[in-house]
């Protein structure tokens, strides 16, 4: 017997207080595999302890949602017997330590938690934030994530259609991988993680049981040191090939009438899945893990109930069917072992060679899980203006050359081409738009995707950067012209023990709140990865928000890209040249301070209900919001595909502002002609403001008579990467 | 009539082939699984896309010595129309039936796009419905598409005519720059020297949609089915 001594206690991420609490209710020492349990159960990463308390306000709820939070991801109603399943996680620690594994074991992840819904998973997307593009480490950790994302999404055969990439200083020695799924799946054939039935088997399906990534979850809920590199046999290693055979292999299972319930097994692998189905069925789980496949010799209870294999599940079946089951696994090559079965005990009973290992009241575990209240300070920037000496008197076609050829608004495609973006044949609208499209098989509907982040803004203001991330992806729902129907967030933070970490978080939630309400946008689905700190420097607050929206019919949908020449070009939503905390002003001019712009929820809600129905009159067909770099870089944007380019009139006094500034609840839109008349007396019958500010053209940028070719600009916006990853560093 | 599209663990292609087939030819799709010993009585052989195995070998060769494979050879040595897509291409060139090989492209790595292909021989039967040299436009996606053959091998290639698909651009022309992953003499697609068997690395069947705005892998398909009516 191992002695649990206070070093051990502390090494196992457990404070004083906790372990007291877990003396009195066990009213003995813990063995070392209950402690790991405690330690893995009670980690950040799984008991949301420092979170819960701000994530049980947020809006959860709307006429499609069918499940919220609490499983292993949201299910929402797209209509005609159709639900889409979804989720975004982050696998943030181990990418910084092996870019490669820990990336592609986050895809992994998360698609197991959407099959295990009994969706077929139908998309992947991707926000990857990075340090500043001069630190040592960024080539190789980029480079080393996008080829994980691709290793693993490529092989298992589900499309990467979409995502956002980011360099930031902030992120120097604590890079973000944050990976989003959506599945599809028959509204009446949703599997749930609910265990049921006193002596139900308990299945565990899939690869063997290693010793990778004993302790995941403690690990990603830990600050970083100098010493981290030598965590990294904690990190998992992703075996694709097995996760599609499982996928496979559920999908077959799935059809019969066989499972009770299933999770896959995830961070704290078998312990967290085998104490969270019991939990929520108010029921007591045997195991005996004698019978867990093991990839290794001599694995102890401890290291078998903490390891993080990939690709696993564990099931609850009905011992009747249990060979219907067994016959499939065994078709796909896959281990399949009863390992236990449910009582009506509430306890969780570990037995491993003839002893009893853990024995412990489930409660305690769950109900038991330590929920902090934190204290917490909501710190803003101060409201300053960028001084007129600052502001550069250069031309508007020179900032543009600089800023469509820098790091955060170059183009992605370097990116997104190694990610097999167009198998299954139903992706609509390609990566490098607002949202991407993916169709439901076999239907004429799409499902609209998208995720997205502005930290900048969370850091200066967290309310605001927490009400603009959930307003730009519905925005970007909005520009493809489909319904918004929900979102799932992954909240990277720093330390919430600090107070203005927490405030951060605090501060963010509160701005989602209100922006979910506003634009009837609930979060179904999500993840918190907190302690992103290195040496005690936190990131900036990164709420990612991923969106997903139906479009009800293929025919009507809009995409970014110029099309014609002569189109009329109008800008939707006040342009007032806000500037602090723009793209502009932060990388070009090297000015940090200030507020971001502020979000306007009632604007947003009207300004993007008239895009949309703009779209679905047929009055347009090119839409694109306004976001990073402003009104100019999303006009850019729009000419590229097509080599169709503009040119526009701008008579205002701060022209630099005004085409570079970040107000939201923006769009561009190009009219025809013909359909210009029925433009101008929709929005205005709707009170929605909007300038006309010129027409498109050929091949060319034309900003108050100064011209460019575009097919200049495309060189330098989409060979960035290439150069950047050439050159030695 | 039917088509057998052979289904290996990590095949992902599989699906995508079936409903272009049954959308544009009159044959049934049927899947069979890889450990069976023979194939149903059809009229082609399709060997799709993915990552059999994990790819955790080289490309293709433990599928080509899966338990079905000696009746794929033997039907397409007796000449059945057998087509082989991306990982399925790899599959062939390993098992035998086709000349050369597939190496690690020269960007050295994963790249998925639309590129331009050129015609290069419209006589054979999954290219008849195109134009001699026209250029259309079909996805890649692939890590291991850069066709090699020895000097002996790519004559003899050359010799029968059995170099089907080049890579280009948009205006047919063939060079370094339009060459996507490095391929010798920019080859996309080749079939064997009876010209019954085609392996390509683009995939056809991803231009078969409008939704998508590709629609150029079509007449392969309309080429296969005229050609067995």
């Amino acid at each position: 017997m191992i002695k649990i001594t206070n070093e051990i206690v502390e090494e196992h991420g457990i404070n004083s207080e906790e372990y007291d609490f877990i003396l009195k209710s066990l009213r003995r020492e813990p063995t070392i595999t209950e402690l790991g349990i405690f330690s893995a159960m009670w980690s950040e990463h799984c008991s949301y302890k420092s979170s819960k308390y701000w994530l049980s306000q947020l809006p959860t709820k709307n006429e499609f949602v069918i499940q919220g939070p609490g499983e292993n991801a949201g299910v929402i109603d797209i209509g005609d017997g159709y639900a889409a399943v979804f989720k975004m996680e982050s696998h943030n620690h181990p990418s910084f330590i092996e870019p490669y594994q820990g990336a592609a074991t986050g895809v992994g992840g998360i698609l197991r938690d959407v099959f295990t819904m009994g969706a077929r998973p139908v998309a992947l997307l991707n926000s990857i934030r990075f340090g500043e593009t001069s630190h040592e480490k960024t080539k190789h950790l980029l480079t080393g994530v996008v080829s994980g994302i691709g290793g693993y999404g490529n092989c298992m055969g589900i499309p990467t259609v979409g995502g956002e990439v980011e360099f930031n200083s902030s992120y120097n020695d604590n890079i973000l991988v944050n990976a989003m799924c959506v599945g599809i799946a028959k509204k009446n054939k949703i599997f749930y993680s609910r265990a049921s039935g006193i002596g139900n088997s308990v299945v565990y399906v899939g690869s063997k049981t290693g010793r990778d990534g004993i302790h995941g979850a403690t690990m990603a809920s830990a600050e970083f040191d100098e010493n981290s590199e030598e965590k990294r046999p904690t990190v998992q290693v992703g075996d694709p090939f097995s996760e599609k055979l499982l996928l496979e292999a559920c999908m077959e299972l799935m059809k019969m009438d066989v499972i009770v319930a299933i999770q896959d097994m995830g961070a704290a692998g078998l312990t967290s899945s085998a104490v969270e189905m019991a939990g929520k069925g108010n029921l007591g789980i045997e195991l005996d893990l004698d019978k867990v496949p093991c990839r290794e010799e001599k694995m102890s209870a401890y290291e078998i109930m903490l390891s993080e294999s990939q690709e696993r599940m564990l099931m609850i079946l009905e011992p009747d069917k249990e060979n219907i089951a067994k016959e499939i696994f065994e078709k796909w090559e896959l281990d399949f072992s009863v390992i236990g079965k449910l009582t009506d005990t509430n306890r969780l009973i570990i037995n491993h060679q003839k002893e009893i290992k853990a024995d412990i009241i489930l409660d305690i575990l769950e109900k038991g899980a330590p929920s902090y209240k934190r204290p917490y300070e909501i710190n803003t920037f101060d409201d300053e203006d960028i001084k007129e000496d600052i502001l550069i008197n250069e031309s508007p076609i020179s900032i543009l050359k600089k800023m469509i050829s820098s790091p955060n608004l170059c183009s992605r495609k370097w990116v997104w081409e190694q990610y097999d973006h167009m198998v299954m044949t139903d992706t609509v609208l390609l990566p490098g738009g607002d949202s991407a499209i993916i169709r439901v098989h076999g239907t004429n509907k799409g499902l609209s995707i998208t995720s997205d982040s502005t930290p900048r803004y969370c850091a200066s203001d967290p309310y605001e950067g927490g009400k603009q991330a959930v307003a730009e992806a519905w925005r970007n729902l909005i520009s493809v012209g489909s319904l918004p129907i929900a979102i799932t967030d992954c909240m990277n933070f720093g330390n919430p023990e600090k107070k203005e970490i927490m405030g951060q978080f605090a501060g963010v939630i509160k701005g989602m709140i209100e922006a979910c309400n506003t634009l009837n946008f609930p979060v179904v689905s999500g993840n918190v990865s907190l302690y992103n700190e290195t040496n005690g420097k936190g990131i900036n607050p990164t709420p990612v928000i991923g969106g997903v929206g139906v479009v009800e019919n293929l025919d009507v949908f809009s995409d970014q890209n110029l099309k014609r020449e002569d189109d009329f070009i109008l800008i939707i939503g006040k342009t007032t040249g806000h500037l602090t905390q723009s793209i502009y002003a932060n990388e070009l001019l090297n000015y940090k301070k200030g507020l971001p712009p502020r979000v306007n929820l009632e604007e947003e809600l009207k300004n993007g209900l008239a895009v949309r129905e703009l779209i679905n009159k047929r009055f347009i067909d090119t839409s694109h919001d306004i976001s990073d770099g402003g009104l100019l870089i999303a006009l850019t944007e729009m000419s590229m595909k097509n080599l169709i380019g503009f040119n526009i009139n701008i008579e205002k006094d701060n022209l630099n502002s005004y085409l570079f500034g970040e107000d939201q609840a923006r769009y561009v839109v190009a009219v025809e002609k013909h359909k210009l008349e029925d433009v101008r007396l929709l929005l205005n019958e709707k009170n929605v403001f909007f300038e006309e500010i010129g027409q498109t053209c050929k091949d060319e940028i034309i900003i108050n008579n100064k011209k460019i070719i575009i097919l200049k600009l495309k060189e330098i916006y989409e060979n960035w990467f290439n150069n950047y990853l050439s050159k030695a560093s | 009539m039917k088509a057998s599209i052979i289904v290996f663990p990590g095949s992902n292609c599989d699906r995508d082939i079936a409903v272009s087939i049954k959308k544009l030819t009159d044959l049934e799709p049927i899947m069979v699984w890889h450990k069976e010993i023979s194939i149903p009585d059809s009229d082609l052989i399709v060997i799709p896309g993915g990552f059999t195995f994990g790819d955790y070998l080289r490309c293709g060769s433990i599928a080509a010595n899966s338990p079905i494979m000696n009746d794929v050879i033997k039907k397409a040595t007796d000449g059945l129309p057998t087509l082989g897509i991306c990982n399925g291409f790899q599959i062939l060139t390993e098992s035998g039936l086709l000349p050369g090989t597939l190496i690690k492209n020269d960007c050295l790595s994963f790249l998925c796009k639309t590129v331009s292909i050129r015609v290069e021989n419209n006589e054979t039967n999954f290219s008849k419905k195109y134009k001699q040299n026209e250029i259309i436009n079909i996805p890649i996606a692939h890590n291991e598409g850069n066709f090699f053959a020895n000097e002996d091998t790519l004559k003899k290639i050359k010799d029968s005519n059995q170099i089907v698909f080049k890579y280009c651009n948009q205006n047919g022309e063939v060079n370094n720059e339009t060459n996507p992953n490095g391929s010798i003499e920019n080859i996309a697609g080749i079939t064997n020297e009876q010209g019954n068997v085609l392996g390509m690395m683009p995939h056809p069947e991803r231009a078969t949609c409008k939704i998508t705005k590709l629609s150029d892998g079509e007449n392969l398909f309309k080429s296969i089915s005229e050609f067995l009516l």
